[in-house]
């Protein structure tokens, strides 16, 4: 027969404040696994998110991004006369002709310049990015000095907002709507007239080319076909996995960093537990002989401990992740190093987080548990109870 | 002298609970420590620049070139002794993974503009002639093999193409945090190319570095280059090379914030447990506390049983964790060289431990100091441990 649970959590009632100390040095572990991960699971869907599947990107060839990439004019022009393109809702082909550049805006707080991307687009660009939605103002005129910046700008950086001027280029840029991209990248961008802006930074190729495909399955065709012609020095990628790629890094970063603070850490409230656990057993020795005097095997100690020690490790576990979640209230915007640019993005906790955080809970709890009721179980009756 | 015997023989009374804290101790000042030690090798960059060197670069943001013109410019604006130039290149060395930072330079005004950076006077006229020779760190040089002479391919990601550099020199680092995991090479190799491959990106260049005549004077020279170039196409942007690198720093500044937070959490995580050893130590010897009262000891006595026996533990645990910190910096610093060409421990960082530790070794201690305190004599006496 077991030993009711019951009796567990009264031993961890008794000693409040040694459970709470023990609890909290593991919720802090279990605190600090998930927020890392959840930092690098948003930035993860952010750039994920940011792009579609049907739509693909044309960079010139060994360039990782659109900051470094160039896409001429005949290029450009060869590409528009692709038949896998969609067609618009007035005929028109859904291509856009982008050009990106970094701009230094001074950021609210810090003072400090951040690069923020430009982008210069086209009447289709807003057809192929449908999570742009915007909130304030109207769109910028083609033709004029007019751009529209996108929310998370709007909220970190400095003078950036509805009817604000923008000065680089020797021209003035104003601003005269705000647009929403959700939790995509685009959020932190600003966008307007490609022609001007290439007049304006004295470029005479684009940054890249986008279009929508007509069936998502033509990929291949449209890859084959560049290959081919040895005008077109470009490559191409599905949208979706060229801004997966610009979280690669970065997320890699954050894991590695993550994870390996975490497992120091975790040594530390493992330690905590462990401690917590010998202690709850030497105070309880009579009580252990007295258990096994009235005929609870050697196994019922040894799993009631365990199971006590573990109950510690869910009781961290589910503090842990009860404050994390209130992190996904949070945006960080910081510099993505593999474009060079600021990115917005915010903590997002998952079902798998919230799994991997309570193993981990769990399993420090596990181990430190492990050898204190082991040392428990293995005690001799006749002298466990001559124990005062 | 006795009253140290005291709280060693208490702080040893129980070894596996104590050993296991100090343990604890150990690792969470060892983790204090490097964490402390990569927020401090991110700063690297800035700690090394020198505060009379100026950087000019294009006002509107780094990714716009300056024209190679501006050079003479520059150099007439009084207060400015040698100019210098040159552009990031961005090339990789067969995968990306093997990053590190390759420049094209202009190499004569550059090596005399830092002279941080020393290479054999005999390899250095060497690499001076050769338009395609390059010079390289010596941690560099140990990561790949190169030796001089050897043919480094690198494949550029700005400037399309495989491009060919012969080793000329390796360099060495004067100072403690120099970077010496760079790669340099003559930006007149880099325009020649250009002309033929883009030639609207040629006689451009990526920054201006100026050496000043006297550091006091920087701030001015810096508003007056920018003056000659306002309102032209390539507005300008002088700041300190310090102020230049901080901005890098500071754009990653959020992560460099997070690291700095979850620094003290290693330390919130460590109070707990040393706290709660500290807790069920006085509980054990509640009895003995109601007894040293009964004998006339006051709470004063008690107070400094408990904490001194919690310092006894903390510090123990610290001299540990920053003994063992040295040589897991040296471990680090081969392993992530890559990344963090600069690793260094500083005098800060062990500060800032026994301060951890201290901090850790109080706060452990006032509850169960209270507890102790607090309890009358007779119940003391009546419990039973």
């Amino acid at each position: 027969m077991a030993v009711p649970l019951a009796y567990n959590f009264r031993n961890l009632w008794t000693r409040r404040l040694t459970t709470i100390l023990t609890v909290s040095g593991m919720a802090l572990v279990v605190f600090v696994f998930a927020s890392i991960l959840m930092l690098a699971d948003g930035l993860q869907k952010t750039l994920v998110e940011t792009g579609s599947f049907d739509n693909v990107v044309f960079l010139r060839k060994g360039s990782s991004s659109e900051v470094v990439s160039g896409v001429t004019r005949q290029q450009a022009a060869i590409l528009e006369a692709f038949p896998e393109i969609a067609i618009g809702p007035r005929g028109q082909k859904l291509l856009s002709k982008e050009l990106v550049v970094l701009v230094a805006l001074t950021k609210k707080g810090s003072d400090k310049p951040s690069n923020v991307i430009l982008r210069g687009i086209d009447e289709n660009s807003l057809l192929l990015r449908r999570q742009v939605r915007l909130v304030e103002g109207r769109l910028p005129r083609m033709g004029s000095t007019e751009v529209i910046a996108g929310m998370s700008i709007v909220q970190k950086f400095k003078d950036i907002g509805m009817g604000e001027t923008l000065c680089c280029g020797m021209r003035d840029w104003k601003i005269v709507g705000v647009f929403d991209a959700g939790n995509t990248g685009f959020s932190s961008e600003i966008w307007g007239d490609t022609d001007q802006f290439m007049q304006a930074f004295r470029r005479n190729a684009y940054s890249s080319v986008i279009f929508k495909l007509q069936d998502a399955s033509g990929f291949q065709n449209v890859k084959s076909h560049i290959e081919g012609d040895p005008r077109l020095t470009l490559e191409v990628k599905r949208e979706t996995k060229y801004y997966a790629d610009q979280s690669e890094m970065m997320a890699k970063f954050l894991r590695i960093l993550g994870i390996s603070l975490t497992l120091i850490f975790s040594i530390g409230a493992v330690i905590g537990a462990m401690i917590t656990m010998y202690s709850s057993v030497a105070n309880r020795t009579a009580e252990i002989g007295t258990l096994r005097a009235l005929g609870f095997q050697r196994r019922d100690i040894l799993i009631a401990f365990l199971l006590e020690s573990l109950l510690l490790g869910f009781l961290g576990g589910i503090v842990g992740l009860f404050f994390a979640s209130f992190m996904q209230l949070i945006t960080i915007s910081t510099m993505n190093f593999q474009t060079f640019s600021e990115l917005a993005f915010s903590f997002s906790l998952n079902l798998q987080i919230i799994y991997m955080g309570m193993g981990f809970a769990l399993i420090m709890g596990f181990v430190g548990g492990v050898l204190p009721a082991v040392r428990a179980s293995r005690m001799i009756i006749v002298d466990a109870l001559r124990a005062s | 002298m006795l009253i140290l015997k005291v709280l060693f023989r208490n702080a040893f009374r129980n070894r596996l609970r104590t050993g296991l804290t100090i343990l604890g101790i150990t690792i969470a000042i060892l983790a204090f420590g490097l964490l402390r030690t990569l927020i401090s090798a991110w700063y690297a960059g800035v700690e090394a620049s020198s505060a009379t060197r100026l950087v000019t670069r294009n006002a509107v943001s780094i990714i716009f070139p300056l024209p190679h013109f501006y050079k003479d410019k520059i150099q007439q604006v009084s207060g400015v002794k040698t100019v210098s130039y040159g552009s990031w290149f961005g090339g990789v060395y067969g995968d990306e993974k093997n990053f590190f930072a390759n420049f094209a330079v202009e190499a004569r005004s550059f090596l005399e503009l830092y002279p941080e950076f020393i290479i054999p006077p005999d390899d250095r006229e060497v690499f001076l002639k050769d338009q395609k020779g390059c010079v390289i760190g010596k941690k560099l040089a140990a990561r790949f093999g190169w030796k001089i002479g050897d043919l480094v391919t690198l494949k550029g990601t700005i400037f399309l193409g495989n491009w060919d550099f012969v080793v000329r020199g390796i360099y060495q680092g004067r100072d403690k945090d120099t970077d010496e995991s760079q790669l340099f090479f003559h930006w007149k190799y880099l325009n020649e190319i250009q002309k033929k491959a883009l030639p609207n990106w040629t006689d451009k260049v990526g920054y201006y570095m100026i050496g000043v005549t006297r550091p006091e004077i920087s701030g001015d020279v810096a508003v007056a280059i920018d003056q000659i170039f306002k309102n032209s196409l390539a507005e300008t942007l002088t700041e300190t090379e310090k102020a230049f690198q901080q901005g890098f720093v500071a754009m990653s500044g959020a992560i460099v914030a997070a690291i700095q937070i979850v620094s003290f959490v290693v330390i919130f995580i460590i109070m707990a447990v040393v706290a709660n050893t500290m807790a069920m130590t006085t509980r054990e010897r509640i009895g003995e506390y109601a007894i040293l009262k009964t004998l006339g000891f006051g709470g004063g006595h008690i107070a400094a049983l408990i904490f001194g026996e919690s310092f006894v533990i903390t510090i123990i645990g610290c001299l540990l964790g920053v003994a063992a910190t040295f040589p897991a910096t040296k471990v680090i610093s081969t392993e992530l060289g890559a990344y963090f060409p600069v690793f260094n421990i500083g005098r800060e960082t062990v500060l800032l431990n026994f301060v951890a530790a201290l901090g850790i070794g109080f706060v452990a201690a006032i509850i169960p100091t209270r507890r102790a305190i607090k309890i009358r004599i007779a119940d003391g006496l009546r419990r039973i441990g």
